[in-house]
């Protein structure tokens, strides 16, 4: 066990953890963040996504020990108010079937958007591929990318 | 029309309040407010808060100020019955959908009836009833005003949310007579609107739990949260066919964060298992800590030897009739499985249904065609793997998490407790996915002894790895089609022989039965112990497929139009159709093909672009495809654009209706391409999305359309409907851009490949 500070959404957190621990669970076992989403716990479904820096992440493959004073945004974190322009857009084009893999979903669209403000379809699905929604959202995520991306 | 409804025919506690709802007082149950930090409540917000909530029947309470909220029955996992069932009661209760809010119901099959997500049956089975409970909760307030008033209840007329004695003018709010109106007897008989008369139904209403669902907030089962909740994790065989012999939990016990590791047995020794009893793993070794990663840690240094079990049989309760269910002992293999399927296509099958003289109809044809095509075992892979919350007293136990049939499940965890089922208290979460998985929900049980052993509440979480290797699958099957042609290459006669490990997914009165005067239908099945269960749209998703893509080369080798072709044979089927027991309504399928036809600008070629089409009826609802392919740059193909035509009846909330069935589409374009479960000894070949391949943002349909024929007959189903048809339009797009038919699911295996 040792013990972190970490700094997510803003905020500093104190946390003990073993080293080992990836951020996924620190989030929604140690802080009750459980907008982050555990669905592969190997980098494989993006269901976990968190910005690292301004950088989308995968949390479960991200050990707590190797985060430091790296700033970590999570779904909860992205507004204030849910009213990030992804997640007005995601509410416009009403994506998600099930839900579940939409936090993540949307923490990569966000993340693409803050590097690529207006991004190409190719360029999309490149940048979405390693999120999977099994309900089959896909053409509704990259209509609602483009829509946040034209309303930015 | 409007109906008249009498209430007594629908069940009639659902029209009484629930007393496991506080009703009336002072009620703070909402459920996204206390999700909510207290900076995240706008002022509006508060506003509308109504300061007291009477309740008008089970499904409805108003607040003194007129919001209402309502209660949807039935388990949620993105069919969107959140939104549309709401939707339903409103329209009747003649309230503006802003003033509308949503709570899942408690479960209580004596209250709400059939609580069950599957087989598309929701608003099915809901249409009636729950305009019934808006309708009654209508009455009772105009009754209210109209005593109030001291006027005849035939004066007032309702609109959103609002009362209005007609000659005088004076208007009341619901809320202000929602008091007296809990004092009003319920009605015997209520008029129902007709189609005409809807304002909120067919009127598209976004996702009610869309904003919680965007800002992260909890409400899955995984995410549910309890004061000294502990995590636990179960170890199961690792392949189908062994059982648990032994275990050392010495190294794991020792373990940082761990509090205890045991073994359950699953069913109490004198249970009758029922049909959704499902379980390959009865006995279990669990682990239970502090956390997550502790515990899946510790769960890696378990130490357990696992033996083969030989045949045994249990009995199996489907409704009150007894069977036996036979388990096989052996370590399976998908290699013996495709052997086991050749050999058992060879044979004769059982005969289900046989028209005219289909013998002598192929010894006679100018031209006949065979062929033989192939579905792997599938898994359903929700993104929310397998999980329950439970905590168990000696007093009673309290469970939550994500299943989609309470019902079938409370019996078995009322018995393995060892407590009455009015002890059982289950909660339905939102869930992550279901596609049938949920149904069988023996995770809840485990999630029940686990508690009861270490007398504490726990959460149990399957691993993605767990989840996949300990399923409910999808069904291996295979399928023979013959057709005969005369010689002006009209269809003569017509043969399927189909079966599966370890079911046959046979339909025998579906068509094209009914359109061909020599028929022949025949199934045979082949024992295994890998356990198998519903999966979206279940058998239909194997012969909708194959069925639609034999057709299509029936269609060729005749010299016909792909869809002129099917029309022709509807034709018949509607005017000189025979046999008795077909199970479609032949001019309903050929609206759909006529609607997809039109839509689709059929026939029309465009270069690089290689067209297919199916169609398909189940689950009362019809639906038809065009699919687009086209090469990308690197060869490979992909679907471009996919064209839907559905006949599901009234659209009760149509963006999110189009919504279902373009994850239908893109589903069932994702399992013909991709999906694929494999054994060897036993195991699963597969056990995460590293080596299960799901379809992925670039290989989606870039542009899916979704239309519906519109008529005003009673609302089916749509969740699963889509699904089925679209491995035949993609196997027939796929063939005009391959120059060659693909007969093995999934398609990527076929050789050469066809995606490089």
């Amino acid at each position: 066990m040792a013990k972190y500070t970490l700094n997510i959404n803003g905020e500093n957190h104190e946390v003990e953890a073993d080293p080992s621990t990836p951020m996924l669970w620190v989030l929604r076992d140690h802080l009750n963040l459980v907008g982050t989403k555990y669905g592969c716990g190997i980098a494989q479904c993006g269901a976990c996504t968190i910005h690292l820096e301004g950088t989308a992440t995968r949390a479960c493959m991200l050990t707590v020990a190797s985060v430091g004073n790296q700033q970590i945004t999570t779904i909860e974190g992205l507004s204030e108010e849910g009213d990030h322009p992804v997640q007005k857009a995601w509410l416009e084009v009403d994506v998600p079937q099930c839900g579940y893999c939409q936090a993540g979903q949307i923490m990569t669209a966000a993340a693409l958007l803050d590097k690529n403000p207006n991004p190409t379809d190719n360029e999309i699905e490149m940048a979405m591929n390693g999120n999977i929604c099994r309900c089959g959202t896909y053409t509704r995520i990259k209509k609602a990318v483009k829509l946040a991306a034209s309303s930015k | 029309m409007s109906q008249q409804k009498n209430i007594n025919t629908l069940g009639r506690r659902a029209f009484l309040r629930n007393s496991s709802l506080a009703g009336g007082g002072l009620i703070l149950g909402f459920s996204w407010l206390n999700s909510c930090k207290p900076k995240q409540v706008t002022e509006a917000a508060v506003m509308e808060m109504p300061e007291e909530w009477f309740e008008i029947n089970a499904y409805l309470k108003i607040g003194e100020n007129g919001v209402a909220t309502i209660y949807c029955p039935n388990p949620e996992f993105g069919q969107g019955v959140m939104t549309s069932m709401p939707m339903l009661v409103a329209e009747e209760l003649d309230i503006a959908w802003e003033k509308v809010m949503v709570e899942m119901a408690p479960y209580d099959a004596d209250i709400y009836g059939r609580q069950f997500t599957g087989g598309s049956q929701g608003i099915r089975t809901r249409w009636e009833g729950l305009r019934t409970v808006g309708a009654s909760a209508k009455q009772m307030l105009k009754e209210a005003a109209a005593t109030q008033w001291g006027v005849p209840v035939s004066e007032i007329s309702t609109a959103d949310g609002v009362l209005t004695h007609d000659p005088t003018g004076n208007t009341l709010g619901y809320g202000e007579v929602a008091a007296a109106a809990m004092d009003v007897a319920v009605p015997e008989e209520v008029t129902l609107k007709s189609p005409k008369e809807f304002k909120i139904i067919s009127n598209s209403k976004k996702n009610v739990e869309g904003k919680k669902i965007v800002t992260g907030k909890p409400m899955f089962g995984v995410d549910y949260q309890y004061e000294g909740a502990l995590v636990a994790m179960a170890a199961h065989p690792p392949a189908f066919g062994l059982k648990l012999k032994s275990f050392d939990a010495t190294q794991a016990k020792s373990m940082p964060g761990i509090v205890d590791v045991f073994q359950i047995k699953t069913y109490a020794e004198d249970y009758q298992r029922n049909f959704f009893d499902t379980n390959a793993f009865t006995e279990l070794v669990v682990v239970v800590g502090k956390s997550t990663w502790e515990v899946m840690n510790a769960k890696k240094k378990l130490d357990v030897q696992w033996e083969p079990f030989s045949d045994y049989e249990y009995t199996v309760d489907r409704f009150g009739n007894k069977s036996q269910v036979k388990v096989p002992g052996g370590l399976e293999s998908t290699d013996a499985h495709h052997a086991k399927m050749e050999e058992m296509a060879a044979k004769p099958g059982q005969v289900v249904r046989k028209d005219g003289d289909p013998e002598s109809a192929f010894k006679n044809a100018a031209k006949v065609i065979e062929r033989s095509y192939t579905c792997p075992f599938l898994a359903h892979n929700c993104m929310e793997p397998m999980n329950f919350f439970a905590h168990v007293t000696d007093d009673g136990a309290k469970l939550a998490g994500p299943l989609q049939a309470p019902l079938l499940i409370e019996g078995a965890i009322a018995a393995s407790l060892g407590l009455p089922p009015e002890k059982v208290d289950i909660e339905m979460t939102r869930m992550g996915g279901g596609f049938g998985r949920r149904a069988y929900s023996h995770y809840a049980i485990e999630a029940g002894l686990i508690s009861k052993k270490v007398k504490a509440p726990v959460k149990l979480v399957y691993s993605r790895e767990d989840d996949m290797t300990f399923g409910i699958y999808r069904p291996s099957y295979q399928a023979t089609y013959r057709a005969a042609l005369d010689e002006n290459n009209n269809l003569v006669a017509f043969h399927v022989k189909a079966g599966g490990i370890p079911e046959t997914p046979i339909f025998a009165d579906r068509f094209p039965a009914g359109a061909v005067d020599n028929y022949m239908a025949e199934q045979w099945e082949h024992n295994s112990n890998i356990t198998i269960g519903a999966f979206r749209a279940p058998r239909s998703n194997f012969m909708a497929g194959v069925e639609q893509a034999f057709l299509d080369e029936v269609a060729e080798l005749a010299g016909k139009d792909p869809i002129s072709f099917r029309l022709e044979l509807l034709d018949k089927a509607m005017t000189n159709p025979v046999g008795e027991n077909n199970d479609y309504e032949a001019d309903r399928l050929a609206g759909v093909l006529e609607l997809v036809r039109d839509k689709s600008d059929w026939g029309t070629e465009k270069q690089g672009v290689f067209r297919g089409v199916a169609a398909y009826f189940c689950h009362n609802t019809y639906a038809a495809h065009v699919i687009d392919v086209v090469k990308g740059n690197d060869g490979n193909p992909r679907v471009e654009n996919a064209v839907c035509a559905m006949d599901c009846g009234i659209v009760v909330n149509p963006d999110a209706a189009a919504n279902m069935c373009e994850g239908g589409i893109v589903d069932g374009v994702g399992n013909a391409m991709y999906g694929g479960l494999t054994f060897r000894d036993g195991a699963t070949q597969q056990d995460n999305f590293d080596k299960y391949r799901i379809i992925r943002h670039s290989e989606a349909p870039k542009n899916i359309e979704v239309h519906f024929v519109q008529n005003e007959i009673d609302p089916t189903g749509l969740g699963e409907p889509p699904f089925p048809p679209v491995m035949g339009a993609l196997a027939n797009a796929l063939y005009k851009a391959e120059g060659r038919r693909l007969y093995n699911q999934p398609f990527i295996a076929d050789k050469p490949p066809i995606v490089g």
